[in-house]
Formats: C-alpha cells, sequence, structure tokens
C-alpha cells in the first residue's frame, strides 16, 4: 500500500456510551491525533470495546458526541463472525472491498489486489480455503487482510492478538507499525501491558472513566494500574442520574492530547456519594 | 422412460402440476439454503404459520380465491416478517425469539378466523393445498414468484452473504444489512406463500428446507449448494408427482416424501459427512 493523505484527528468530547443507561465508557475527552499509534488499556469492563464500537458508530452515543475523520476499519472480537459459512478465504478477505465494489462490480480486477493482501498476511495458497477449516492465528490474518483491503486511514483493533501465537502476533504487529509508518490512525484495544510498552508509543488507560492519556510509560504506572482495577468494578443499579458537571477532561498527562478545548465543567471528585469514592 | 413421463403427456392436470412444482423448485431451495446457513431453519416453518391468518381472511372476503388468499398471505407473511426483522435489529431480542413470538400470534388469529367460517374440507385445503388443481392464474404466479426470487437474489446476493457471514462488518461499512435482511425475509414469505397454494402451508417448507439440507451433503461449496438443492427439489416434484398419480396418494405429502427420501439418502452417501462415509474412516494424509 502507497503512502496516504494524513487523516484527520478522532475528537472525543463528553463522550459516554454505555448500555441501559449505564455508562461503560463515561465523560472521555480527548483527541486522536491523525496518524496515531494508541493503545487501549484497562481491566476486563473497563469499557475497551465498548469504546472501539462507539468509534465505529456501531452503539449509539448516550451522551457527548464524537468528530470522525471519515472512514474507519474495525476488527471486533472474533466471535461475532458465522465460521461455519461456507464462504473462502479469498471471499473473506474481498469483503474489504464492498465500499469500492458494492453489491454489483466484478471482483475479477480485483483479484490482484486481494491476492497481494493474502501475500502480506503470509496466506499465499489459502485462497480457496472455507474459512471453516482455518486455525484461529490463520482466520485472524485473514481478517487483517480484509482490513488491508478496506484501506482506511483510521483502523480500530479490538483485542486483535488474543488466542494467537508468537510468530502470528509478531507477524500482525509489523502490520500495524507498517499501518502507522503510512500515517494511518491505528487504535488498539489490548491486554498485554508489555506488547504495549515496547509497541504502542500512546496509551489511554480506561476504567469506565479514563484514568490517564498519554505517552505509554507515563500512563502504565503502578499507581494508575491500581486505580483503574478500582475503578472498574463498580456498577451500580441505584447509579444517580449523571448531571455531568463533575466530570472534567482526563488529568494532566492528556493536555498534549487535548489543546484548545476549553471545557467548564469542574473537577470535583471530593462531593460526597461520588460513585468511585464508594466503589 | 415413456412410461415415466405417461401421465404427464395424457393429461394437462399433471403437466400443470409438473410446472408449477418445477417453478417452485427452482426458487424455493436457493432461499432454503441461506435459511440453513443462517441456522433459521425453522423459521421458514413458523413464516408458513404466520400466512395463515391472511389466508384466512382472504377466504373469509372472497372465499376459495386465487388471489384474494394469496393476497391475504403475502400481507401477513411480510408483517410478521417485517415486524420480526424489526424488533430483531432493534432490541437485544434474537431473530428465533422474535419470530416466535409474532408467528404465534399469527396462527392463534388464523385458526380463529378459519374455525369462524371454514369447514373441514377448507381446512384440509389449507393444509395440504391443491398441486392438482393448478389453474392458469395459479401458474402465473409460481412462474412470477420465481421469476422474482432469482432476479432479487441475484441482486442482493454478495450482501447477503455477507450480511450471513458477519453482520456487523456489513454494518460498520455500510447500510446496507437492513434493507438486504428485510428482502430476503420477503423472499421466504413469497416462496411459501407460492408453495402454500401448490403444497399447503405445512408442506411449503418442506420443497423448501428438505433440498436445502440434503445438498448440504453433495457439496461444501455455497453457489453449488444452491444447485444440488435446486435438482433435488426437481427430483422430488417428479417423483413424488409420479408417486402420487400411480398409487392415487395425495400429491402434496407424496412431493415432501420424495424430497425426505432424497435427503435420507444424501445424509447416508453423500460425499460431504454422510453417514456411511463417516463408518469407513479413510487413510488420513500428510499434511
Amino acid at each position: 500500500m502507497s503512502a496516504i493523505a494524513a487523516p484527520g484527528p478522532i475528537r472525543l468530547h463528553g463522550l459516554t456510551l454505555g448500555y441501559d443507561r449505564h455508562p461503560a465508557v463515561h465523560h472521555l475527552n480527548g483527541t486522536i491525533p491523525a496518524g496515531e499509534l494508541l493503545a487501549l488499556a484497562g481491566p476486563n469492563g473497563a469499557g475497551k470495546s465498548t469504546l472501539l464500537k462507539g468509534l465505529t458508530g456501531e452503539i449509539p452515543v448516550l451522551d457527548g458526541r464524537i468528530e470522525r475523520p471519515g472512514e474507519i476499519a474495525y476488527l471486533p472480537q472474533i466471535d461475532a463472525i458465522d465460521r461455519s459459512f461456507p464462504v473462502s478465504v479469498m471471499d473473506l478477505a474481498s469483503m474489504g472491498l464492498w465500499r469500492r465494489l458494492g453489491p454489483f462490480r466484478a471482483l475479477r480486477r480485483t483479484r490482484s489486489a486481494v491476492l497481494d493482501a493474502l501475500a502480506v498476511v503470509g496466506l499465499s495458497g489459502f485462497e480457496a480455503r472455507p474459512i471453516g477449516t482455518l486455525s484461529g492465528g490463520q482466520f485472524r490474518r485473514a481478517l487483517f487482510a480484509r482490513l488491508i483491503l478496506q484501506d482506511c486511514r483510521t483502523i480500530l483493533l479490538d483485542e486483535p492478538f488474543t488466542g494467537i501465537d508468537a510468530r502470528t502476533t509478531e507477524d500482525l504487529l509489523a502490520l500495524v507499525h507498517a499501518w502507522h509508518g503510512e500515517g494511518r490512525t491505528v487504535v488498539a484495544a489490548l491486554h498485554d501491558f508489555g506488547q504495549i510498552r515496547s509497541h504502542f508509543p500512546a496509551t489511554l488507560l480506561l476504567a469506565r472513566e479514563p484514568v490517564a492519556w498519554g505517552p505509554t510509560l507515563r500512563v502504565l504506572t503502578a499507581e494508575n494500574l491500581a486505580r483503574a482495577r478500582r475503578l472498574s468494578e463498580a456498577w451500580d443499579e441505584e447509579a444517580p442520574v449523571c448531571d455531568g458537571a463533575r466530570h472534567a477532561p482526563p488529568r494532566a498527562d492528556a493536555a498534549a492530547h487535548d489543546h484548545a478545548r476549553d471545557h467548564s465543567h469542574d473537577h470535583d471528585h471530593s462531593r460526597p456519594g461520588d460513585r468511585e469514592d464508594a466503589a | 422412460m415413456i412410461d415415466l413421463l405417461a401421465p404427464f403427456v395424457e393429461f394437462g392436470f399433471m403437466r400443470r402440476a409438473l410446472a408449477g412444482c418445477l417453478a417452485l423448485s427452482v426458487s424455493a431451495p436457493p432461499v432454503g439454503v441461506f435459511l440453513m446457513l443462517r441456522r433459521m431453519s425453522l423459521m421458514s416453518d413458523a413464516m408458513s404459520h404466520a400466512i395463515l391468518p391472511g389466508a384466512a381472511a382472504g377466504f373469509l372476503v372472497a372465499g376459495l380465491s386465487l388471489p384474494a388468499m394469496t393476497l391475504g398471505g403475502l400481507v401477513a407473511g411480510l408483517a410478521v416478517a417485517l415486524l420480526a426483522g424489526a424488533v430483531t435489529r432493534t432490541t437485544m431480542l434474537r431473530e428465533d425469539a422474535s419470530l416466535a413470538a409474532f408467528y404465534l400470534i399469527s396462527l392463534a388469529a388464523g385458526v380463529l378466523l378459519v374455525s369462524l367460517r371454514g369447514s373441514q374440507v377448507d381446512l384440509m385445503h389449507f393444509l395440504f393445498g391443491s398441486v392438482l388443481a393448478l389453474d392458469d392464474p395459479a401458474l402465473i404466479l409460481l412462474g412470477g414468484i420465481c421469476t422474482t426470487t432469482l432476479v432479487v437474489l441475484a441482486l442482493i446476493y454478495r450482501p447477503l452473504v455477507i450480511e450471513c457471514v458477519d453482520p456487523l462488518f456489513l454494518r460498520s461499512v455500510g447500510r446496507a444489512g437492513g434493507p438486504v435482511h428485510f428482502a430476503f425475509l420477503g423472499l421466504v414469505v413469497v416462496n411459501l406463500v407460492g408453495g402454500f397454494q401448490a403444497l399447503g402451508t405445512l408442506l411449503a417448507v418442506g420443497l423448501m428446507l428438505l433440498p436445502a439440507v440434503a445438498a448440504r451433503f453433495w457439496t461444501r461449496e455455497l453457489g453449488s449448494t444452491m444447485a444440488v438443492a435446486v435438482v433435488i427439489a426437481a427430483l422430488a416434484s417428479f417423483a413424488g408427482l409420479s408417486l402420487s398419480y400411480r398409487l392415487d396418494l395425495p400429491s402434496g405429502p407424496a412431493i415432501v416424501l420424495a424430497a425426505g427420501a432424497l435427503y435420507i439418502v444424501s445424509m447416508l452417501v453423500g460425499p460431504q459427512g454422510g453417514l456411511l462415509r463417516r463408518l469407513r474412516r479413510p487413510r488420513h494424509l500428510e499434511a
């Protein structure tokens, strides 16, 4: 893939996402600059997947808004896909061309592009294999081939390396770095802090509330991680309706990401009855 | 061979029955293949019940009139399909559950309507159809349904496959998912209404699903599965009509039983996971 024009930033304004009125991502402010390679970290239930779904528009926004830079490619967690359906690896990868081809335009002319994408992810020779016969790692590679063909400037990955071996992870991480080198914005929800530290320059640590956002080494501190664990565990059936007044943009770390966004919220976490304090 | 064709050469009503069933054999099985692959095989059964109140309402208004009953069936079936589809896409309820809810409501209403005026004979007609009494409008209807189905399937084929494999992906790249989903449900209803005329509500599902399920034992690839299903359905139509003529059996059940027999044969000897292949364990390969 050739170098591409710089994508626009993704801006989040007081973004609240959730289910059943309970926020899973609560009042998130900030900017993901164009070309950023950002890791989303946090415990299970911290809202990583929810944030990615919100960014793609898959789930509605409860409050606040998102400025999207245009088309977004999204790799969901695997279990949404019916692997027993009789389509080939070629078919699956070719789905990435949907925006360009739509329902009718011929696939014949794009065949070489699809084969190239499969070669990049190391699946040459697998074109005709039914997707049901692939191993977990091979299947993930096929999905990355589809992402390549989508050719979007913003790429969201939801736990892309969960359950696959070191070799495949290495290959796919190299691909992620290549995307970063081409100036694409990549946001990935990850659990492996070692991986984040060595491959992702920026991290957003989520625990429903944003805990810290900025350069990875300053975000993934023992203190922040402990705070994230504490915050993420509270789900209160009796939670009061949020008035939004006490939620300011995230802490100082995020300043670099949040220039020019002047929010009038005060930052008062000391009021009695605060949910986090109770947790 | 001549002997096999004799009843169709000799009698116009047999020719009409065969033509109608062949039209249905071309259109219903491909729809059934998608239903099966979406794990919604029983959905067509539910839909066939959902058609009943519409057909019954048509019957109440106009008597045994094909246009009225067909129109009623279409309206009732589409209403149930669209409502169930809409509920599935907007609430947390899964497709099978939302469909079950609506088809039960519809079926109860249908039975109520039939019992308001119908006699036993009418009920038998609803359930088992009248393939040996297909008149011109009925044949035109079946031909039209066949044509519509093939054209619509061709139009929505690519997004329908994507929607089946990875609905989330289709939603993330465009808005085709909803319309395609509803168009497909519409095809199910239209084919069941066509089958209902020829085979009756209970058996219409048979010609849609049995060939599709049987075809799965012969091939792994999607396009050829549909082709094999069509061939099996055509064979079943021919065999069923012949048997019903020779042995004086009701034709609807005979056709579906013929499809059932082909299914059992496929299940036993089919090269893709057929039972006999499983018993004889082949030597494994190097890699």
